[in-house]
């Protein structure tokens, strides 16, 4: 198989899970940890009940609701106001308990987006295989775990064999050289990616993330660009495990413990790409030259520094890509020229599996505090997960917030895609710290701006589009 | 699944590139049930006014485009969210096959699993596609499985491919699952071989 040829991080973990190599290349792929959440498992456990089978292995799979759940007020299933929301929701509660499926209920303080709690209880381990039916599992990979979305009947899949038909994907390397600047986040470089290798560029690939500037982003970090990843067209991201990744493992509920730890953590160690290994594609970026940077259009790949300005079609030589633009600016109501940090905002959004972690509260905290959102603004903080919240309300970090005039609200997926209340209206403009700008992603006919945790934050206290560089 | 071999359909061009499954079913609509009638979902927000009505500039709501049964996309098609929903929405709205440069990975892998051929040619092939449904809108497009094959309505034929496993189980009409659970027994002394080492 592979013999002694240098491998990288990627090719280590694919070739250890390989059940059956196909004729044509396609493998029976092991899976070790399986999240399910109420959105993309209904039609999965309906499909297993028709044919009469059990989960395989419910002892590798965990189901947690995150995309409904209502972030203020009453939460539970039963009193989730929308009709189908609250059967989604109700439906997942039946199945885990009618296929004996380890469940964190929606009051238990572990619940969250299903992204920051898999690595926050120690459920995503570097070397793994880990799937999700949602494209953002991506964000697992940043532990050195081989991660990626899936369908509905790739769910029932793994749910009926713990298994999946896969092909290897190509290697890419993302080098980010030297050190980011001030003011400058993991989401910053993450967004200058997808701007250099664009919305296509990973198609077919996994991404693997290297170089000083990575290497120094603290686990946090590391998940924000791995989420990412899909937005850059890979299924999925990883990073290389090291010590920063083994002190964030250590002692997590489901990571293992003492001589089991030690033992993985010598095996964790072997996983980094070997000297010599090839990559298919490679592409290398200066820390040093990233700035805070603002989405301009409906993908997350129309992008530029904040102290750019809006682009003008009227520039691009290709017909095709002229048209794209002029849609982009028309759909986002913005004229050629106008500087970013003129655009003003109606709301601002700062969680999801992207920024929803206690590292990014604290960037907006740092920001918010002293300061009052602006006349007009609204501004809602919703922390990723019930422990994110705990430990933002053990810091104070909520009373700041709260004190600035932002709201403070519970776990959940939330603003980033609507399915619960949360939504702009058509015509806002949103700073958000989500993934997603596409054109009614955050609501029917609302315009998303997606920005670090510190610049949403900044918006939010400025009423416009504003670096956070100059307010210190 | 049932087989698919050959497919022949009028074509409509979806001709702007990155369009994701947000565009394709809107999330406030994921939590229809799977009854068959996802179509009437499909590009929504494109398709309809925020009042409902059908928007006439919509390609899908113009004569002879309100037929078709192949879409012709820019690159980056399906790109986005993992929802499967896309792809169910797509086939029961009645599309048989997309033709773009490029797919969204895992809408790729759904479509394979619902019997939507989801067929790469190259850019320059779409854009004389694209061009032809523009100056002579209403042909046909045949797209032959076995041969991986797709002709278009100006006679020329261009080659495509499908994984060979896939297009087994597409031609043949073969559920993946049945096949990998033939194969537990593997995956069963997999597991044991495994077990010793990963919790």
């Amino acid at each position: 198989m592979s013999g002694n040829k240098p491998r990288t991080l990627f090719d280590k973990i694919w070739d250890s899970h390989v059940v059956e190599r196909l004729p044509d290349g396609t493998c029976v792929l092991y899976i070790d940890r399986h999240l399910v959440h109420e959105v993309t498992s209904p039609q999965a456990f309906e499909g297993l009940r028709l044919a009469g089978r059990p989960v395989r292995r419910p002892d590798l799979t965990i189901a947690v609701a995150d995309h409904n759940i209502p972030t203020t007020g009453p939460r539970t299933a039963d009193t989730i106001q929308e009709e189908d929301s609250r059967i989604q929701v109700q439906t997942l509660e039946k199945n885990v308990v009618a296929f004996g499926v380890p469940y964190i209920p929606i009051l238990d303080v572990r619940q969250g987006i299903v992204h920051i709690i898999g690595p926050e209880l120690g459920i995503s381990l570097p070397g793994t295989t880990i799937v999700c039916g949602d494209s953002h599992t991506s964000t697992h990979g940043a532990l050195g775990a081989l991660a990626f979305g899936i369908g509905t009947s790739e769910v029932e899949h793994v749910l009926a064999t713990q298994t999946l038909l896969q092909r290897p994907a190509k290697n890419m390397l993302v080098r980010v050289d030297h050190t980011l600047g001030f003011g400058a986040s993991a989401k910053d470089m993450v967004l200058a990616i997808i701007g250099k290798i664009t919305t296509a560029g990973g198609n077919g690939h996994v991404i693997e993330y290297a170089g000083e500037a990575v290497r120094a982003l603290d686990m946090a970090g590391r998940m924000t660009i791995s989420n990412m990843s899909i937005e850059a067209g890979a299924r999925a991201g990883l990073v290389a495990p090291d010590e920063t990744t083994f002190a964030y493992v250590q002692g997590r509920e489901y990571a293992p413990k003492g001589a089991a730890f030690e033992q993985a953590m010598a095996y964790w160690r072997t996983l980094p790409t070997d000297p010599g290994a090839a990559y298919d594609t490679t592409v290398v970026l200066d820390a040093r030259e990233i700035a805070p940077m603002v989405t301009w259009g409906t993908t997350p790949g129309a992008v530029v520094p904040v102290t750019g300005v809006v682009p003008d079609p009227s520039l691009v030589a290709d017909e095709a890509a002229r048209a794209q633009m002029q849609r982009m600016l028309d759909y986002m109501a913005l004229t050629p020229g106008t500087r970013m940090e003129d655009l003003p905002i109606d709301v601002v959004f700062i969680g999801s599996c992207t920024n929803g972690r206690i590292e990014d509260i604290r960037a907006a905290a740092a920001v918010a505090k002293g300061r009052k959102v602006a006349a007009g603004v609204r501004a809602l903080v919703v922390p990723g997960s019930g422990q994110v919240k705990l430990a933002a309300e053990r810091e104070g970090l909520d009373r700041v917030l709260l004190e600035a005039g932002f709201e403070w609200r519970d776990p959940c997926c939330s603003m980033c895609l609507g399915m619960n209340p949360d939504k702009i209206t058509a015509g806002q403009r949103c700073a958000s710290t989500s993934n997603r700008n596409f054109e009614g992603r955050q609501g029917p006919g609302g315009r998303t701006h997606l920005v670090s945790p510190a610049m949403a934050a900044a918006a939010a206290v400025m009423g416009r589009i504003a670096d956070v560089r100059q307010l210190g | 699944m049932e087989p698919i071999t050959r497919i022949v359909a009028g074509a409509a061009p979806i001709d702007r590139p990155n369009v994701d499954t947000d565009q394709v079913i809107p999330a406030r609509f994921l939590h229809k049930p799977r009854d068959g009638t996802l179509g009437r979902y499909l590009f929504h927000d494109l398709r309809f006014g925020p009042d409902g009505v059908p928007n006439p500039d919509f390609v899908l709501n113009r004569p002879p485009f309100d037929g078709a049964r192949i879409l012709v996309a820019e690159q980056n098609f399906g790109c986005g969210s993992s929802r499967e929903n896309a792809v169910w929405a797509l086939h029961d709205y009645g599309i048989q096959a997309v033709l773009a440069p490029s797919f969204g990975d895992i809408f790729r892998s759904n479509s394979l699993k619902n019997g939507l051929l989801p067929i790469m040619l190259p850019p320059e092939v779409i854009h004389g596609l694209l061009a032809q449904l523009a100056e002579t809108p209403g042909g046909t497009i045949a797209i032959d499985l076995e041969a991986e094959l797709v002709t278009l309505q100006d006679g020329t034929s261009h080659r495509f491919e499908i994984d060979p496993f896939m297009r087994d189980c597409l031609l043949n009409g073969i559920d993946e699952l049945d096949y990998t659970l033939s194969q537990m027994e593997q995956v069963e002394s997999f597991e044991h071989r495994y077990g010793r080492r990963n919790a």
